[in-house]
């Protein structure tokens, strides 16, 4: 066998400036030099310690849990919330996309925003209506919708105003959690909406239908019956198991690559209609001001867009050597495409490797070896998807949107739908800031 | 593939009563039910004033509902505190700090205000007030954002026909997507 050093990594081919290697570094170099990765939290040792039995492998374990939970050492995994006390008010919680990997979020760990608190929803009293422009009014139960042929879909979800610190005219120091942490990604699986509307018929004037929450807001949001035959999903299941409460408990409605808040949670009442009903989600608070005084409206589609999580601030580097650059694509328009990333602030992009499967309309791990020789490195990442839409940089999206004047709070929404580029700046300490570039 | 373009055209097929092949294709477990008995769900205002119900309001009948209910979130006046204020028209651009949409400088329809209050407010009782009581809130609002005058009484006829300041404001981004 050869054998590999922990220097070898010098004969990988450099792919783009301040040490990007190669996207197929890692597959090529074996155990070995997959060995010489340094983990972002790990200290740098010189030599392991004799190895010894430890305390818990020396007496029989824990019974096994009716439901398992995770690990008393991964509790400090939480999701960080707007509104913790339950005031009046929206309640965020957001997904800590640092600590995670792979591309499901864990069901606990998925975002929710609530606008009147999460209901406590009696299943076998939950109802779903479907009326207004169809032949024949219908109402199905849970049991009912069991009865109905299913499909399964991993997609992601977020808020439309994920990611707004970006438009704060300087950049926020907070971390990737506070800045990206309106979106998740889960398999969902239910009925299709197509499937119950051929059930009740639909009118050919039904142009767009209402969905409507049993939450105490009653939320309700127009949607193009477009959307309602192409792929919306009546979703019963999360990630394997019936949809967490915060995520709309017993069935929402789920619309692959649509923001958030369409996605109605709780969902009991789906109205078909002629025109949009004007809802004050779709007129007020989903809709964005552009600098001529005009607004974006029924701007529906989340798009193209990458994040870096390793690094990123509050996960830094402990010393020279080996890192894997990691991060998240998703586009509400289909498959990513491709992923390029930056060491150099911009200057020289290397491509990465997409962790398959690559699902449409789903969370896409992006991955590629950095050697980082300890000096300064602004990092980025572009992504690209199956319909030829770039990401673009955040000076393209000042440009057509405008910044807000001051520096808002973290938690503020001073604008929606940013997909831009994400910069970190590393510094000589390891440590990562976010910067503007 | 298969099954999505087949439940298109099984869709298609209903709107011209062919129904009989399509509907095999499902369990057929819905249970009909007559729109009567969906009325008490059946809450979305249509901007055109479709599904508003009959009764009416007036700001002075909303004055006293207002302080009731309202103020305790959205100050004296509907000024705001410590939650939105409902009342007040700021420049939407041009301040020294983000936008703030406001009724009176954004807001496309009156009939959303309506809507919204009688399906979510007040915050702890949501669809605990009556038609008469949203209409007469509906019409204070308006008439301290001066939009409508002090003594306008607003019902099913009227609520459609006020004219928001900014109802030509808004452009759709992706007209093929709808």
């Amino acid at each position: 066998m050869k054998n590999r050093t922990k220097e070898q990594w010098k004969d990988v081919q450099v792919a783009a400036g301040n040490g990007l290697l190669d996207r197929r570094a890692f597959l090529r170099g074996g155990a070995a030099f997959a060995a010489a990765i340094t983990g972002y939290s790990m200290a740098k040792s010189a030599s392991a310690e004799p190895l010894g039995d430890d305390p818990w492998s020396k007496v029989p374990g824990a019974i096994s849990p009716s439901y398992e939970k995770r690990s008393r050492y991964e509790e400090k995994l939480v999701r960080t919330l707007s509104n913790p006390n339950g005031e009046p008010r929206t309640q965020h919680a957001r997904t800590p996309h640092h600590l995670l990997n792979g591309t499901f979020t864990p069901n606990g760990l998925h975002f929710t925003i609530i606008h009147g608190g999460t209901p406590d929803i009696d299943p076998d009293k939950h109802r779903l209506v479907i009326h207004g422009l169809v032949k024949q009014p219908l109402v199905f139960t849970l049991d009912t919708l069991a009865r109905y042929p299913m499909v399964s879909r991993v997609t992601f979800v977020e808020c439309g105003g994920n990611s707004a610190p970006f438009f704060s005219k300087e950049p926020i120091q907070a971390s990737v959690q506070a800045l990206h942490g309106l979106v998740s990604c889960a398999e969902w699986t239910g009925v299709r909406l197509s499937t119950l509307l051929e059930e009740t018929g639909l009118d050919p004037k039904a142009k767009w239908f209402i969905a409507e929450g049993a939450d105490a807001p009653a939320l309700s949001r127009s949607v193009p019956v477009k959307k309602a035959l192409d792929d919306a999903m009546i979703a019963l299941y999360q990630n394997g198991e019936r949809i967490m409460p915060g995520n709309g408990y017993p069935m929402r409605l789920l619309l692959p690559g649509y923001e958030g808040n369409m996605n109605i949670k709780f969902l009991r009442r789906i109205k078909l209609i002629d025109q949009p009903s004007m809802s004050y989600y779709e007129t007020r608070n989903y809709t964005q001001l552009l600098p001529n005084g005009k607004s974006w409206q029924f701007n529906f589609l989340q798009e193209v867009k990458s994040f870096i999580t390793h690094p990123s601030p509050g996960l830094g580097l402990k010393g020279p050597g080996l890192y894997e650059i990691a991060g998240i694509a998703y586009s509400g328009n289909g498959r990513i495409s491709k992923v390029m990333v930056s060491a150099d602030g911009g200057q020289s992009w290397a491509q990465a490797a997409l962790q398959e499967p690559v699902l449409s309309k789903a969370f896409t791990r992006f991955r590629l070896p950095w050697k980082w020789n300890g000096g300064p490195a602004i990092l980025q990442s572009r992504a690209w998807d199956e319909s030829g839409d770039v990401q673009p940089t955040r000076a393209q999206i000042v440009a057509a949107r405008g910044e807000s004047k001051g520096v808002p709070p973290v938690t503020a929404f001073p604008g929606q739908h940013y997909n831009g580029i994400t910069t970190w700046a590393v510094d000589a300490k390891g440590e990562v800031k976010h910067v503007y570039a | 593939m298969f099954t999505r373009r087949f439940s298109r055209i099984a869709v298609m097929l209903s709107f011209v009563g062919v129904t009989t092949a399509a509907l095999a294709q499902v369990p057929n477990l819905g249970k009909p039910i007559d729109p009567a008995d969906i009325a008490a769900w059946d809450i979305s205002i249509l901007p055109d004033g479709t599904g508003l119900p009959p009764g009416s309001g007036t700001p002075a009948q909303g004055a006293p509902v207002y302080v009731q209910k309202c103020l305790m979130c959205h100050g004296v006046d509907g000024k705001g505190g410590p939650n939105n204020a409902l009342v007040g028209n700021p420049p939407l651009t041009g301040g020294d700090r983000d936008p703030v949409k406001t009724i009176a400088n954004y807001w496309p329809y009156a009939t959303t205000i309506f809507d919204f209050i009688r399906r979510t407010m007040p915050w702890q009782q949501p669809r605990s007030l009556t038609n008469e009581e949203v209409y007469a809130l509906t019409a204070y609002i308006l008439s301290l954002n001066k939009l409508i005058g002090e003594n306008d009484t607003m019902n099913a006829q009227t609520l459609p026909k006020v004219r928001m300041p900014n109802r030509d404001g808004f452009i759709v981004h992706y007209p093929d997507k709808i």
